[in-house]
Parts: C-alpha cells; structure tokens; sequence
C-alpha cells in the first residue's frame, strides 16, 4: 500500500515538473466553438480571434501590411509621438524588449501612432531615429482614424479615442499585446509597468519555443 | 578675572549654537526641498526624463549635465514654467523636440524641482530658495 501511495506521489511530482516545463500562454479574446465531422467522428474545435488583415504606411513611408507578420510573433501598442503621459514610459520599456529581440527575425515590434493628423510617416521616422531604431523590425504606422481606432478596439482590446476634454485630445491605454504567428493574442501587459514589461519577455520565450521549437 | 572667562566661555558657546542653528535651518529646508521636488519631479518630469534622469534616446535630453544645469541655472525657472523650443545642446548632443511648460506650478514647487533636480543624478548644486525662483521667473521671455 506505502508502495502505491509512493508511486503516486512520484509521478504526481514528475507530472507537475512536465506541466511547468511546457507550459503555454492562454489564448485571449473572444472564442467560438465550431462542430467538425472528422473520419466520421463528430470533434468540436474551438476558433479563436484573430487579427484581421491591415495596411499603413510606416516610418519610410513604405506600406506595411498583415503579410510582413506572418510566421514571426509580434508585440503591439497605441501611441503618439507628441504623448508627454505614459508614452516615454511605454517606449523606454518598450525600447527594453527591442534590444533584448534585436536582430531576431521571429520578432517585430508594431506601434501604431493614434494622431491622424499630425503624426506623418515623416513625423514617425524622426520620432523613431530619436529613439535610435534603425530598420524595419520595429515598425511605426500610420492608418486611416477608422482603421487605427477599429483595430485598437475590436482587434486588440486596447482602448484609444480621441477626447476634447483631454489636455491633448487624445486618450489610449498603454498595453502591450503579444501576438503569435497565427495572429491570435497571446497576451497583455501594461507597458508602463517594468515587473510587467519583464514578464513580457519570459512569455516571448516561451511563445518563441512553442512556436519555432528549438530552431534558430 | 573668573567672571571674565565664565563670560567669554558662555559667549563662545552661545555664538557656535547660534551659527549651528542657522545651518541647521538651512539644511532642514534643502531637505524639504528635496523631498517635495523628488514629488514634483516624479509628477511633471519623470514620465520624459525618466526616474534616473537620463531621458530618452535625442527625444528627451537627460538632466545629467551639470554644466548645462550650472550655466543655466538662472533660467531653468523659466525653462520649467513655459517650456522650450528649439535646439538645445546637452552633454554635447543636439535635441530639438518640444518641452510643454508647467504653468500651475507655483514659484516655491518651481525652486523646488530644481533643487531636486540641481542635486540628483550626479549634480551636487546646493540650495536654490523659493526667492530665487520668483526672481529668476519676472525675467522670462
């Protein structure tokens, strides 16, 4: 009997060291149980949200669409250069995760600027070689307001409008959305917070291996 | 001749606690100022200039060059009320972004971020009272 119970209690522990070992992010947002008939069995899958398809133009004005993500893992946010609130903090951490993934070509990075006005590709490029990104893995956009404002809401679940009884006129959320390769969310962490932004980084390691395994 | 020196002794004393006293109030009120324009600062600075005071990329200078501070240090009030445009040299590099004023700041919150700031992040530049600031501040452009 001591000798069952011992067994038990071993592969409990070893069972609990697997789990942690391969754990996986969750999948966010909203969720939609689908009936297959697969080999004449009857399987019920679940389809998650996605991000649709986008095009903006970045900082070099060159268009950048949904497709310059596939098969890499991305993080996103809302921003405006002339932000003097939670931006710098947002981008000083966010400048963080850049130089951590800097290189990787799994990884890109994706700001979306919500001053439709006067946040042009140009404005983006002097804003971006300010900060001291050079090329393309992180991209800084700029969108029509209903495309902007549509995606932030429906797609990301970040909150961003424009606001007259804002000192600046503008009010956004500082998230930050992990996106996988199959452009589901796989997670949110707020931007301004640096225990936050650290944990970010484990999760794209993670996310990094469940996704690409161990090639490099 | 006792009386003298009993005399003298207790005049020496009184005078040093005198003098010690004065400091003493000088150093309570730097503290003070210290510790209100950490507030201040953390409230109207920091989001830009950052907790460690070195801002960010050429989007906002740091505030670690005390020579700039040092030369300029007649005018950081107003620097701090009505903010700055143009192209401003710090540590040798060139920014040119916008910094918007603080105008709800009073004079004493003003001398008191920049006794904070004059006295963090490697600049040791002592007392700046709330009557330089008001004196500072009638000059503004």
């Amino acid at each position: 009997m001591k000798k069952v119970v011992l067994v038990a209690l071993a592969s409990l522990i070893f069972q609990s060291c697997i789990n942690t070992s391969e754990k996986k992010l969750p999948i966010l947002g909203e969720r939609e149980p689908v009936e297959k008939t697969v080999a004449g069995k009857l399987l019920i899958d679940t389809i998650y949200q996605t991000v649709p398809a986008f095009s903006y133009f970045n900082q070099d004005s060159i268009p950048v669409t949904n497709k310059d993500f596939d098969n890499k893992i991305y993080v996103t946010d809302f921003f405006f250069t002339s932000c003097n609130t939670i931006c710098p903090i947002m981008h000083r951490n966010m400048l963080n995760v850049y130089t951590k993934f800097k290189g990787n070509p799994k990884v890109k990075f994706l700001s979306h600027t919500i001053d439709i006005k006067y946040d042009l590709p140009s404005k983006l490029k002097s804003y971006a070689s300010k900060l001291g990104i050079e090329g393309n893995q992180w991209e800084f956009v700029h969108g029509s307001r209903d495309s902007i404002f549509g995606i932030a809401a429906k797609s990301y679940l970040v909150s961003a409008f424009e606001d007259s009884t804002d000192p600046q006129g503008l009010v956004h959320q500082g998230w930050f959305i992990l996106v996988d390769t199959k452009k589901q969310l796989r997670g949110a962490y707020d931007g301004t917070k640096e225990d936050q932004v650290n944990q970010l980084m484990k999760d794209m390691e993670l996310l990094l291996k469940e996704e690409f395994g161990n090639e490099k | 001749m006792r009386n003298k020196l009993i005399y003298f002794i207790f005049l020496t004393i009184a005078f040093t606690s005198m003098i010690q006293s004065c400091q003493n109030e000088t150093s309570i009120n730097f503290k003070r100022y210290y510790v209100n324009g950490k507030r201040l600062y953390e409230n109207n600075c920091q989001n830009c200039h950052g907790s460690d005071g070195k801002g960010l990329g050429t989007l906002y200078p740091p505030l670690t060059d005390s020579s700039y501070l040092n030369l300029n240090r007649n005018k950081l009030a107003c620097i701090i009320r009505n903010g700055q445009t143009g192209t401003v040299r710090v540590n040798n590099i060139a920014y040119d972004g916008i910094m918007p004023g603080n105008q709800t700041l009073a004079d004493i919150d003003i001398a008191q971020v920049i006794v904070y700031i004059t006295n963090s992040f490697g600049n040791k530049q002592g007392f700046y009272d709330s009557e330089f600031a008001k004196n500072d501040l009638v000059k503004c452009k």
